[in-house]
């Protein structure tokens, strides 16, 4: 199963990703979440998006690529299996708004396609991982520029800790507590083939898992 | 990449990454706020030694819709007129602090020079007959938005002063390295003196391949060029080389007619077909601000993603 997560397109490597790996080889520590996992977590996440909102009605759901939208597409296929309403699904690129421009490489990960006028209705941010908040501060900036949403509220797959701006997520799939030392690979099918999965990867220590919770003493989570 | 002199600084690769870049330029350029924060706090200033409207303001317009300060600097307002040389010229702009030198010159290579003297990135809006990369990239975007990413096969036809067109010497390189066909359309005078160099066939006689092209590209004909006496009269080369109403209804259904501009209505495109469902060369001038966009980023934003 490990085999199946190329590093190429893991997060270290995603030119979206808050920060670059410490370097050297990391091996496979947990896997945190199988596809049932994930599975019950959307299906979840969906369910209270609904409540939160008091129904689907002014909902619009805008992933961050990479994953952002796939996730944000199946969050609303399981809103239209259990109101019947097919809530719009955007996909936003923050490229243009990041903080860390001119500091390393960054390109577009995707046309950003918002199919509504988002002046007036609640937006749930979508992305895979909340790691440093970075990405969500320029998402942030980038929805100010397409309109005037009544409330913006942020949905992730997983929460790993280490913020170092104060946001936070509303709709959380798994708090997993890292060492920033650490790498959390999501897979989702529709975009990395295979089966999906989240899995945690961290330095070789010689001794596995010894220490996989260690270090992690800032944030976990909400 | 540092500078962009040539479609040569792309190859096919960079190309391909430049035009999907720009895609993502196009859907900025159509927001109600059409601006994004990517080049805040960079400078880019045109030099401009040579006449030009739509360059200058496309890569302007380009530069501020990524939040660069702009700053312009044309030969007939400046210090040129005082004997400044180009490299005293480039040298004191460069002691102002720019990020970027977008530099039209009317001698080939002279955008080179400039990179040779600079710290700052150089972009080549035109260059004598020599390139003008930013315009075959704008040509090949709004193809792409017609024909779908892979050009293998097209059938172009480059119309008029190829001898003395900048734009035909980066359009064939770079439609060329994208797979397609491209046949040179003119009287032997406006055609190259070799055609060592071009991947490209020449035919004199527009109606004999008018009916077989995708794309009629027609490039202007520069009136200030008439003394050179490379046709006999304006009225000969339009009944020749024109795209009339009359040759314009024996294009395919699905031929595209695209122009660099300025055109000259009247000379080598009829106002009518210059107007008309078939042409694309509005989008050509939309699309250069997407193209240009993509380039300052590339050079100025994203770390040297590209090529």
């Amino acid at each position: 199963m490990p085999a199946q997560f190329d590093a190429a397109r893991t997060s270290r490597d995603d030119p979206a990703s808050d920060r670059v790996g410490t370097g050297g080889a990391l091996v496979l520590r947990t896997r945190v979440l199988d596809a049932d996992d994930v599975r019950r977590a959307l299906i979840r996440i969906a369910h209270e998006v609904v409540e939160r909102n008091h129904g689907p009605d002014d909902v619009v759901l805008v992933g961050l690529y990479t994953r952002g939208p796939a996730i944000a597409r199946r969050l609303a296929g399981a809103i239209e299996q259990f109101e019947g309403v097919a809530v719009p699904v955007g996909a936003l690129d923050v490229a243009f708004y990041r903080d860390d421009i001119g500091l390393r490489r960054i390109q577009p990960l995707g046309p950003t396609q918002i199919p509504v006028d988002i002046t007036g209705k609640v937006v749930v941010l979508v992305d895979d991982v909340l790691y440093t908040g970075r990405t969500a501060r320029s998402a942030l900036d980038a929805l100010t520029e397409l309109g005037r949403p009544r409330a913006v509220q942020f949905a992730v797959l997983v929460d790993r800790g280490h913020r170092e701006l104060p946001i936070r997520a509303d709709f959380v799939g798994k708090n997993l507590p890292t060492a920033e030392s650490e790498d959390v690979r999501v897979q989702l099918s529709e975009i990395d083939g295979g089966v999906d999965g989240i899995e945690l990867w961290g330095p070789d220590t010689g001794m596995p898992g010894s220490d996989a919770r260690s270090g992690g003493s800032g944030g976990s989570g909400r | 990449m540092k500078h962009l002199l040539s479609i040569d600084d792309l190859g096919r690769d960079g190309i391909e990454e430049m035009l999907s870049l720009a895609e993502n330029f196009v859907e900025v350029t159509r927001r109600d706020i059409p601006k994004v924060p990517a080049l805040r706090g960079k400078t880019v200033v045109s030099l401009f030694y040579e006449d030009s409207t739509r360059t200058r303001l496309s890569f302007e317009t380009a530069a501020k819709r990524l939040s660069a300060d702009t700053m312009s600097f044309t030969v007939a307002s400046s210090s040129v007129k005082k004997g400044e040389s180009l490299r005293d010229t480039v040298q004191t702009i460069e002691a102002m602090g720019v990020d970027a030198m977008v530099v039209r010159h009317s001698s080939a290579g002279a955008p080179h020079r400039v990179a040779s003297w600079t710290d700052a990135s150089v972009v080549n809006a035109g260059d004598g007959r020599h390139e003008h990369p930013t315009q075959a990239l704008l040509d090949l975007l709004t193809l792409r938005t017609h024909r779908g990413p892979a050009l293998d096969g097209l059938h172009v036809g480059i119309v008029g002063d190829v001898r003395h067109s900048r734009v035909a010497h980066s359009d064939v390189k770079a439609f060329h390295a994208l797979g397609a066909d491209i046949t040179l359309v003119g009287p032997p005078t406006l055609m190259p003196e070799s055609l060592e160099g071009w991947p490209a066939r020449v035919v004199y006689d527009l109606d004999d391949v008018i009916g077989n092209l995708d794309v009629v590209y027609l490039l202007r004909i520069q009136l200030e060029r008439q003394s050179e006496a490379l046709f006999p009269s304006l009225r000969e080369y339009t009944a020749r080389y024109a795209l009339t109403a009359a040759r314009a209804k024996r294009l395919r259904p699905d031929a595209l007619v695209m122009a660099p501009g300025p055109i000259n209505r009247g000379v080598e495109i009829a106002a009518e077909v210059a107007d008309g469902p078939a042409s694309v060369i509005t989008e050509q001038v939309a699309n250069g601000v997407a193209v240009r966009m993509a380039v300052l980023w590339s050079l100025l934003g994203s770390g040297g993603s590209i090529v």
